[in-house]
């Protein structure tokens, strides 16, 4: 591509922006909103993601162990439990210490469980933790064959309910998503639509004068990719430093939601959203100019 | 260096334009197209330059066809031809120099060969003195030098000119048909659809005339009507 060309190139697109000032801004201001609305709903599943595996990782598996089992068998259950990949941390509680977590967990109550020290009911436990939620009920039904084991316990129901629920937020995300995306397109569409049609007959003198299909198209490409970052812009900004405040708030007053803090992680979905910006005002302008290029 | 062989042209809407019309025309040649409206010859200048492809039958210009030709082509040899229209479509926003700039402009030519090419052309259609004026400032017969002046910057091979007077007073068609001949003589070869039959009566040029979509007459140093 010829440097004349470039300079062409850029100096049509902008002096389009300008020239329908109020149009430009209007769809700067429309990819913005409709930007902020995407980053937030993004925000919204990342964190929905992550609180989910915070709480996944949480899941343990409560593995009783039968009456009269011995020391030996149980010291060496507890090696094989750790010798396993899937096992991330193994604990074992005796039957003592079950009586007393469950008597604070009684709290004020805990009369009731009062002369039961003598005759125990509860009986000895591991307590084990997975690496991902997935593997929880698989290993819980293998645990059951091992000798000695009398009861698997986990939290049935609750993991699969969660999984769902986690599932769940992030299809309506990305249906958000994608909707707000496809709405964004066609209004930097109809803006640029306006600009072409406002030089249709200049595009129709072009191409009499043997202009490519791409030396009509790429001012109006321009047009629309800036249109589409400086929304997008806006929109990032407003994101990073609307969402750090609020992460400074929550973790003030509602410490134990475990919010994404990490740059790493908000820096390059930002970037993502600028790329996106880029892209709905080139995607917008090419399906403005396509129809006014048949002649 | 033009050639329709049996060309059929039907729009979409059933209007059959162009019955089996084939004609043959040689570089250098001065070539008026005659007939009542409707008789064809705008559909016969769109072909050439295709913005209108054929029903039927073969066109070649300069040794391609143009028919058959890839879109991603058709601005390469559009360079080559010039076109004058009836209603000038000049850019009203671009003085005198940007709107003969521009057929250089959308080619991607240099700043330095635009400020060299256009003064000269300027010069030779005789507009000089209106170089920065805006086309709603100037005469009919001026709006349609500067028209000119752009279709010959790119110096095309063919000049293709629908009814290039048709707007114009007489002693102003005069003026501009005298510059057709003059780009005519140095090589450039013109095909002009007109109904002016004054000037095609004076020019004693080749005539090809159609009717109803076909080819009725094609005499060389003809006149506007068929003398009997």
């Amino acid at each position: 591509m010829r440097l004349n060309a470039i300079k062409y190139y850029f100096r049509e697109a902008f002096r389009a922006i300008f020239r329908n000032s109020w149009l430009s801004l209007a769809s700067v201001g429309v990819v913005a909103v409709s930007l902020l609305i995407l980053g937030c709903s993004l925000l919204l599943v990342l964190n929905a993601g992550n609180i989910a595996a915070n709480l996944e990782s949480s899941v343990e598996i409560s593995v009783f162990l039968a009456d009269g089992t011995t020391t030996g068998q149980i010291l060496d259950m507890g090696n094989r439990l750790q010798a396993m990949p899937e096992v991330a941390q193994v604990e074992f509680v005796n039957k003592r210490q079950a009586l007393e977590e469950m008597k604070n967990n009684f709290g004020d109550k805990k009369d009731i469980l009062a002369g039961l020290e003598e005759k125990n009911p509860l009986p000895d436990a591991f307590r084990v933790k997975t690496h991902t939620v997935d593997q929880v009920a698989p290993l819980a039904s293998r645990l059951e064959s091992f000798a000695g084991v009398e009861q698997v316990r986990y939290g049935q129901g609750i993991v699969e309910k969660l999984m769902e629920l986690s599932r769940w937020v992030r299809a309506a995300g990305v249906g958000t998503m994608v909707f707000l995306g496809v709405a964004s397109v066609f209004l930097i569409a109809t803006t640029i639509r306006l600009s072409v049609f406002a030089r249709r007959k200049e595009i129709g003198i072009m191409k009499f004068l043997g202009a490519t299909n791409w030396f009509v198209r790429f001012p109006f490409l321009l047009e629309g990719m800036f249109l589409g970052l400086a929304g997008s812009l806006l929109a990032a900004t407003a994101v990073y430093f609307g969402y750090y405040s609020l992460v400074g708030n929550f973790q003030l007053s509602l410490p134990f939601m475990q919010l994404i803090t990490d740059r790493n992680v908000i820096i390059p979905m930002l970037e993502g959203l600028l790329v996106l910006g880029l892209a709905i005002g080139a995607v917008g302008s090419l399906i403005s100019v396509r129809k006014f290029l048949k002649v | 260096m033009i050639r329709l062989q049996n060309v059929t042209k039907i729009y979409h809407n059933g209007v059959k334009a162009l019955t089996d019309v084939t004609l043959y025309i040689r570089k250098g040649e001065f070539v008026f197209l005659v007939g009542s409206s409707g008789a064809g010859k705008s559909t016969l200048t769109k072909l050439i330059y295709r913005e209108e492809t054929p029903s039927r039958g073969q066109i070649v210009f300069d040794g391609k066809s143009v028919s058959r030709m890839r879109p991603g082509l058709v601005p390469y040899m559009r360079r080559k031809i010039g076109m004058v229209f009836q209603d000038f479509r000049l850019l009203p926003q671009k003085t005198v120099t940007e709107n003969v700039a521009f057929a250089l402009e959308v080619t991607g030519a240099s700043k330095r060969e635009i400020k060299r090419a256009v003064p000269i052309v300027l010069k030779m259609v005789g507009l000089t003195g209106k170089a920065d004026s805006y086309p709603d400032y100037l005469s009919g017969g001026e709006q349609q030098r500067v028209s000119v002046a752009r279709a010959i910057v790119n110096n095309p091979i063919l000049i293709i000119a629908d009814e290039p007077t048709g707007n114009l007073d007489p002693e102003t068609s005069w003026d501009l048909m005298k510059l057709f001949l003059d780009i005519n003589r140095r090589g450039t070869t013109i095909v002009m659809a007109t109904h002016a039959w004054d000037i095609v009566d004076a020019m004693k040029k080749r005539v090809v005339e159609l009717s109803c979509g076909k080819i009725v007459r094609d005499e060389q140093g003809g006149a506007y009507r068929h003398e009997a």
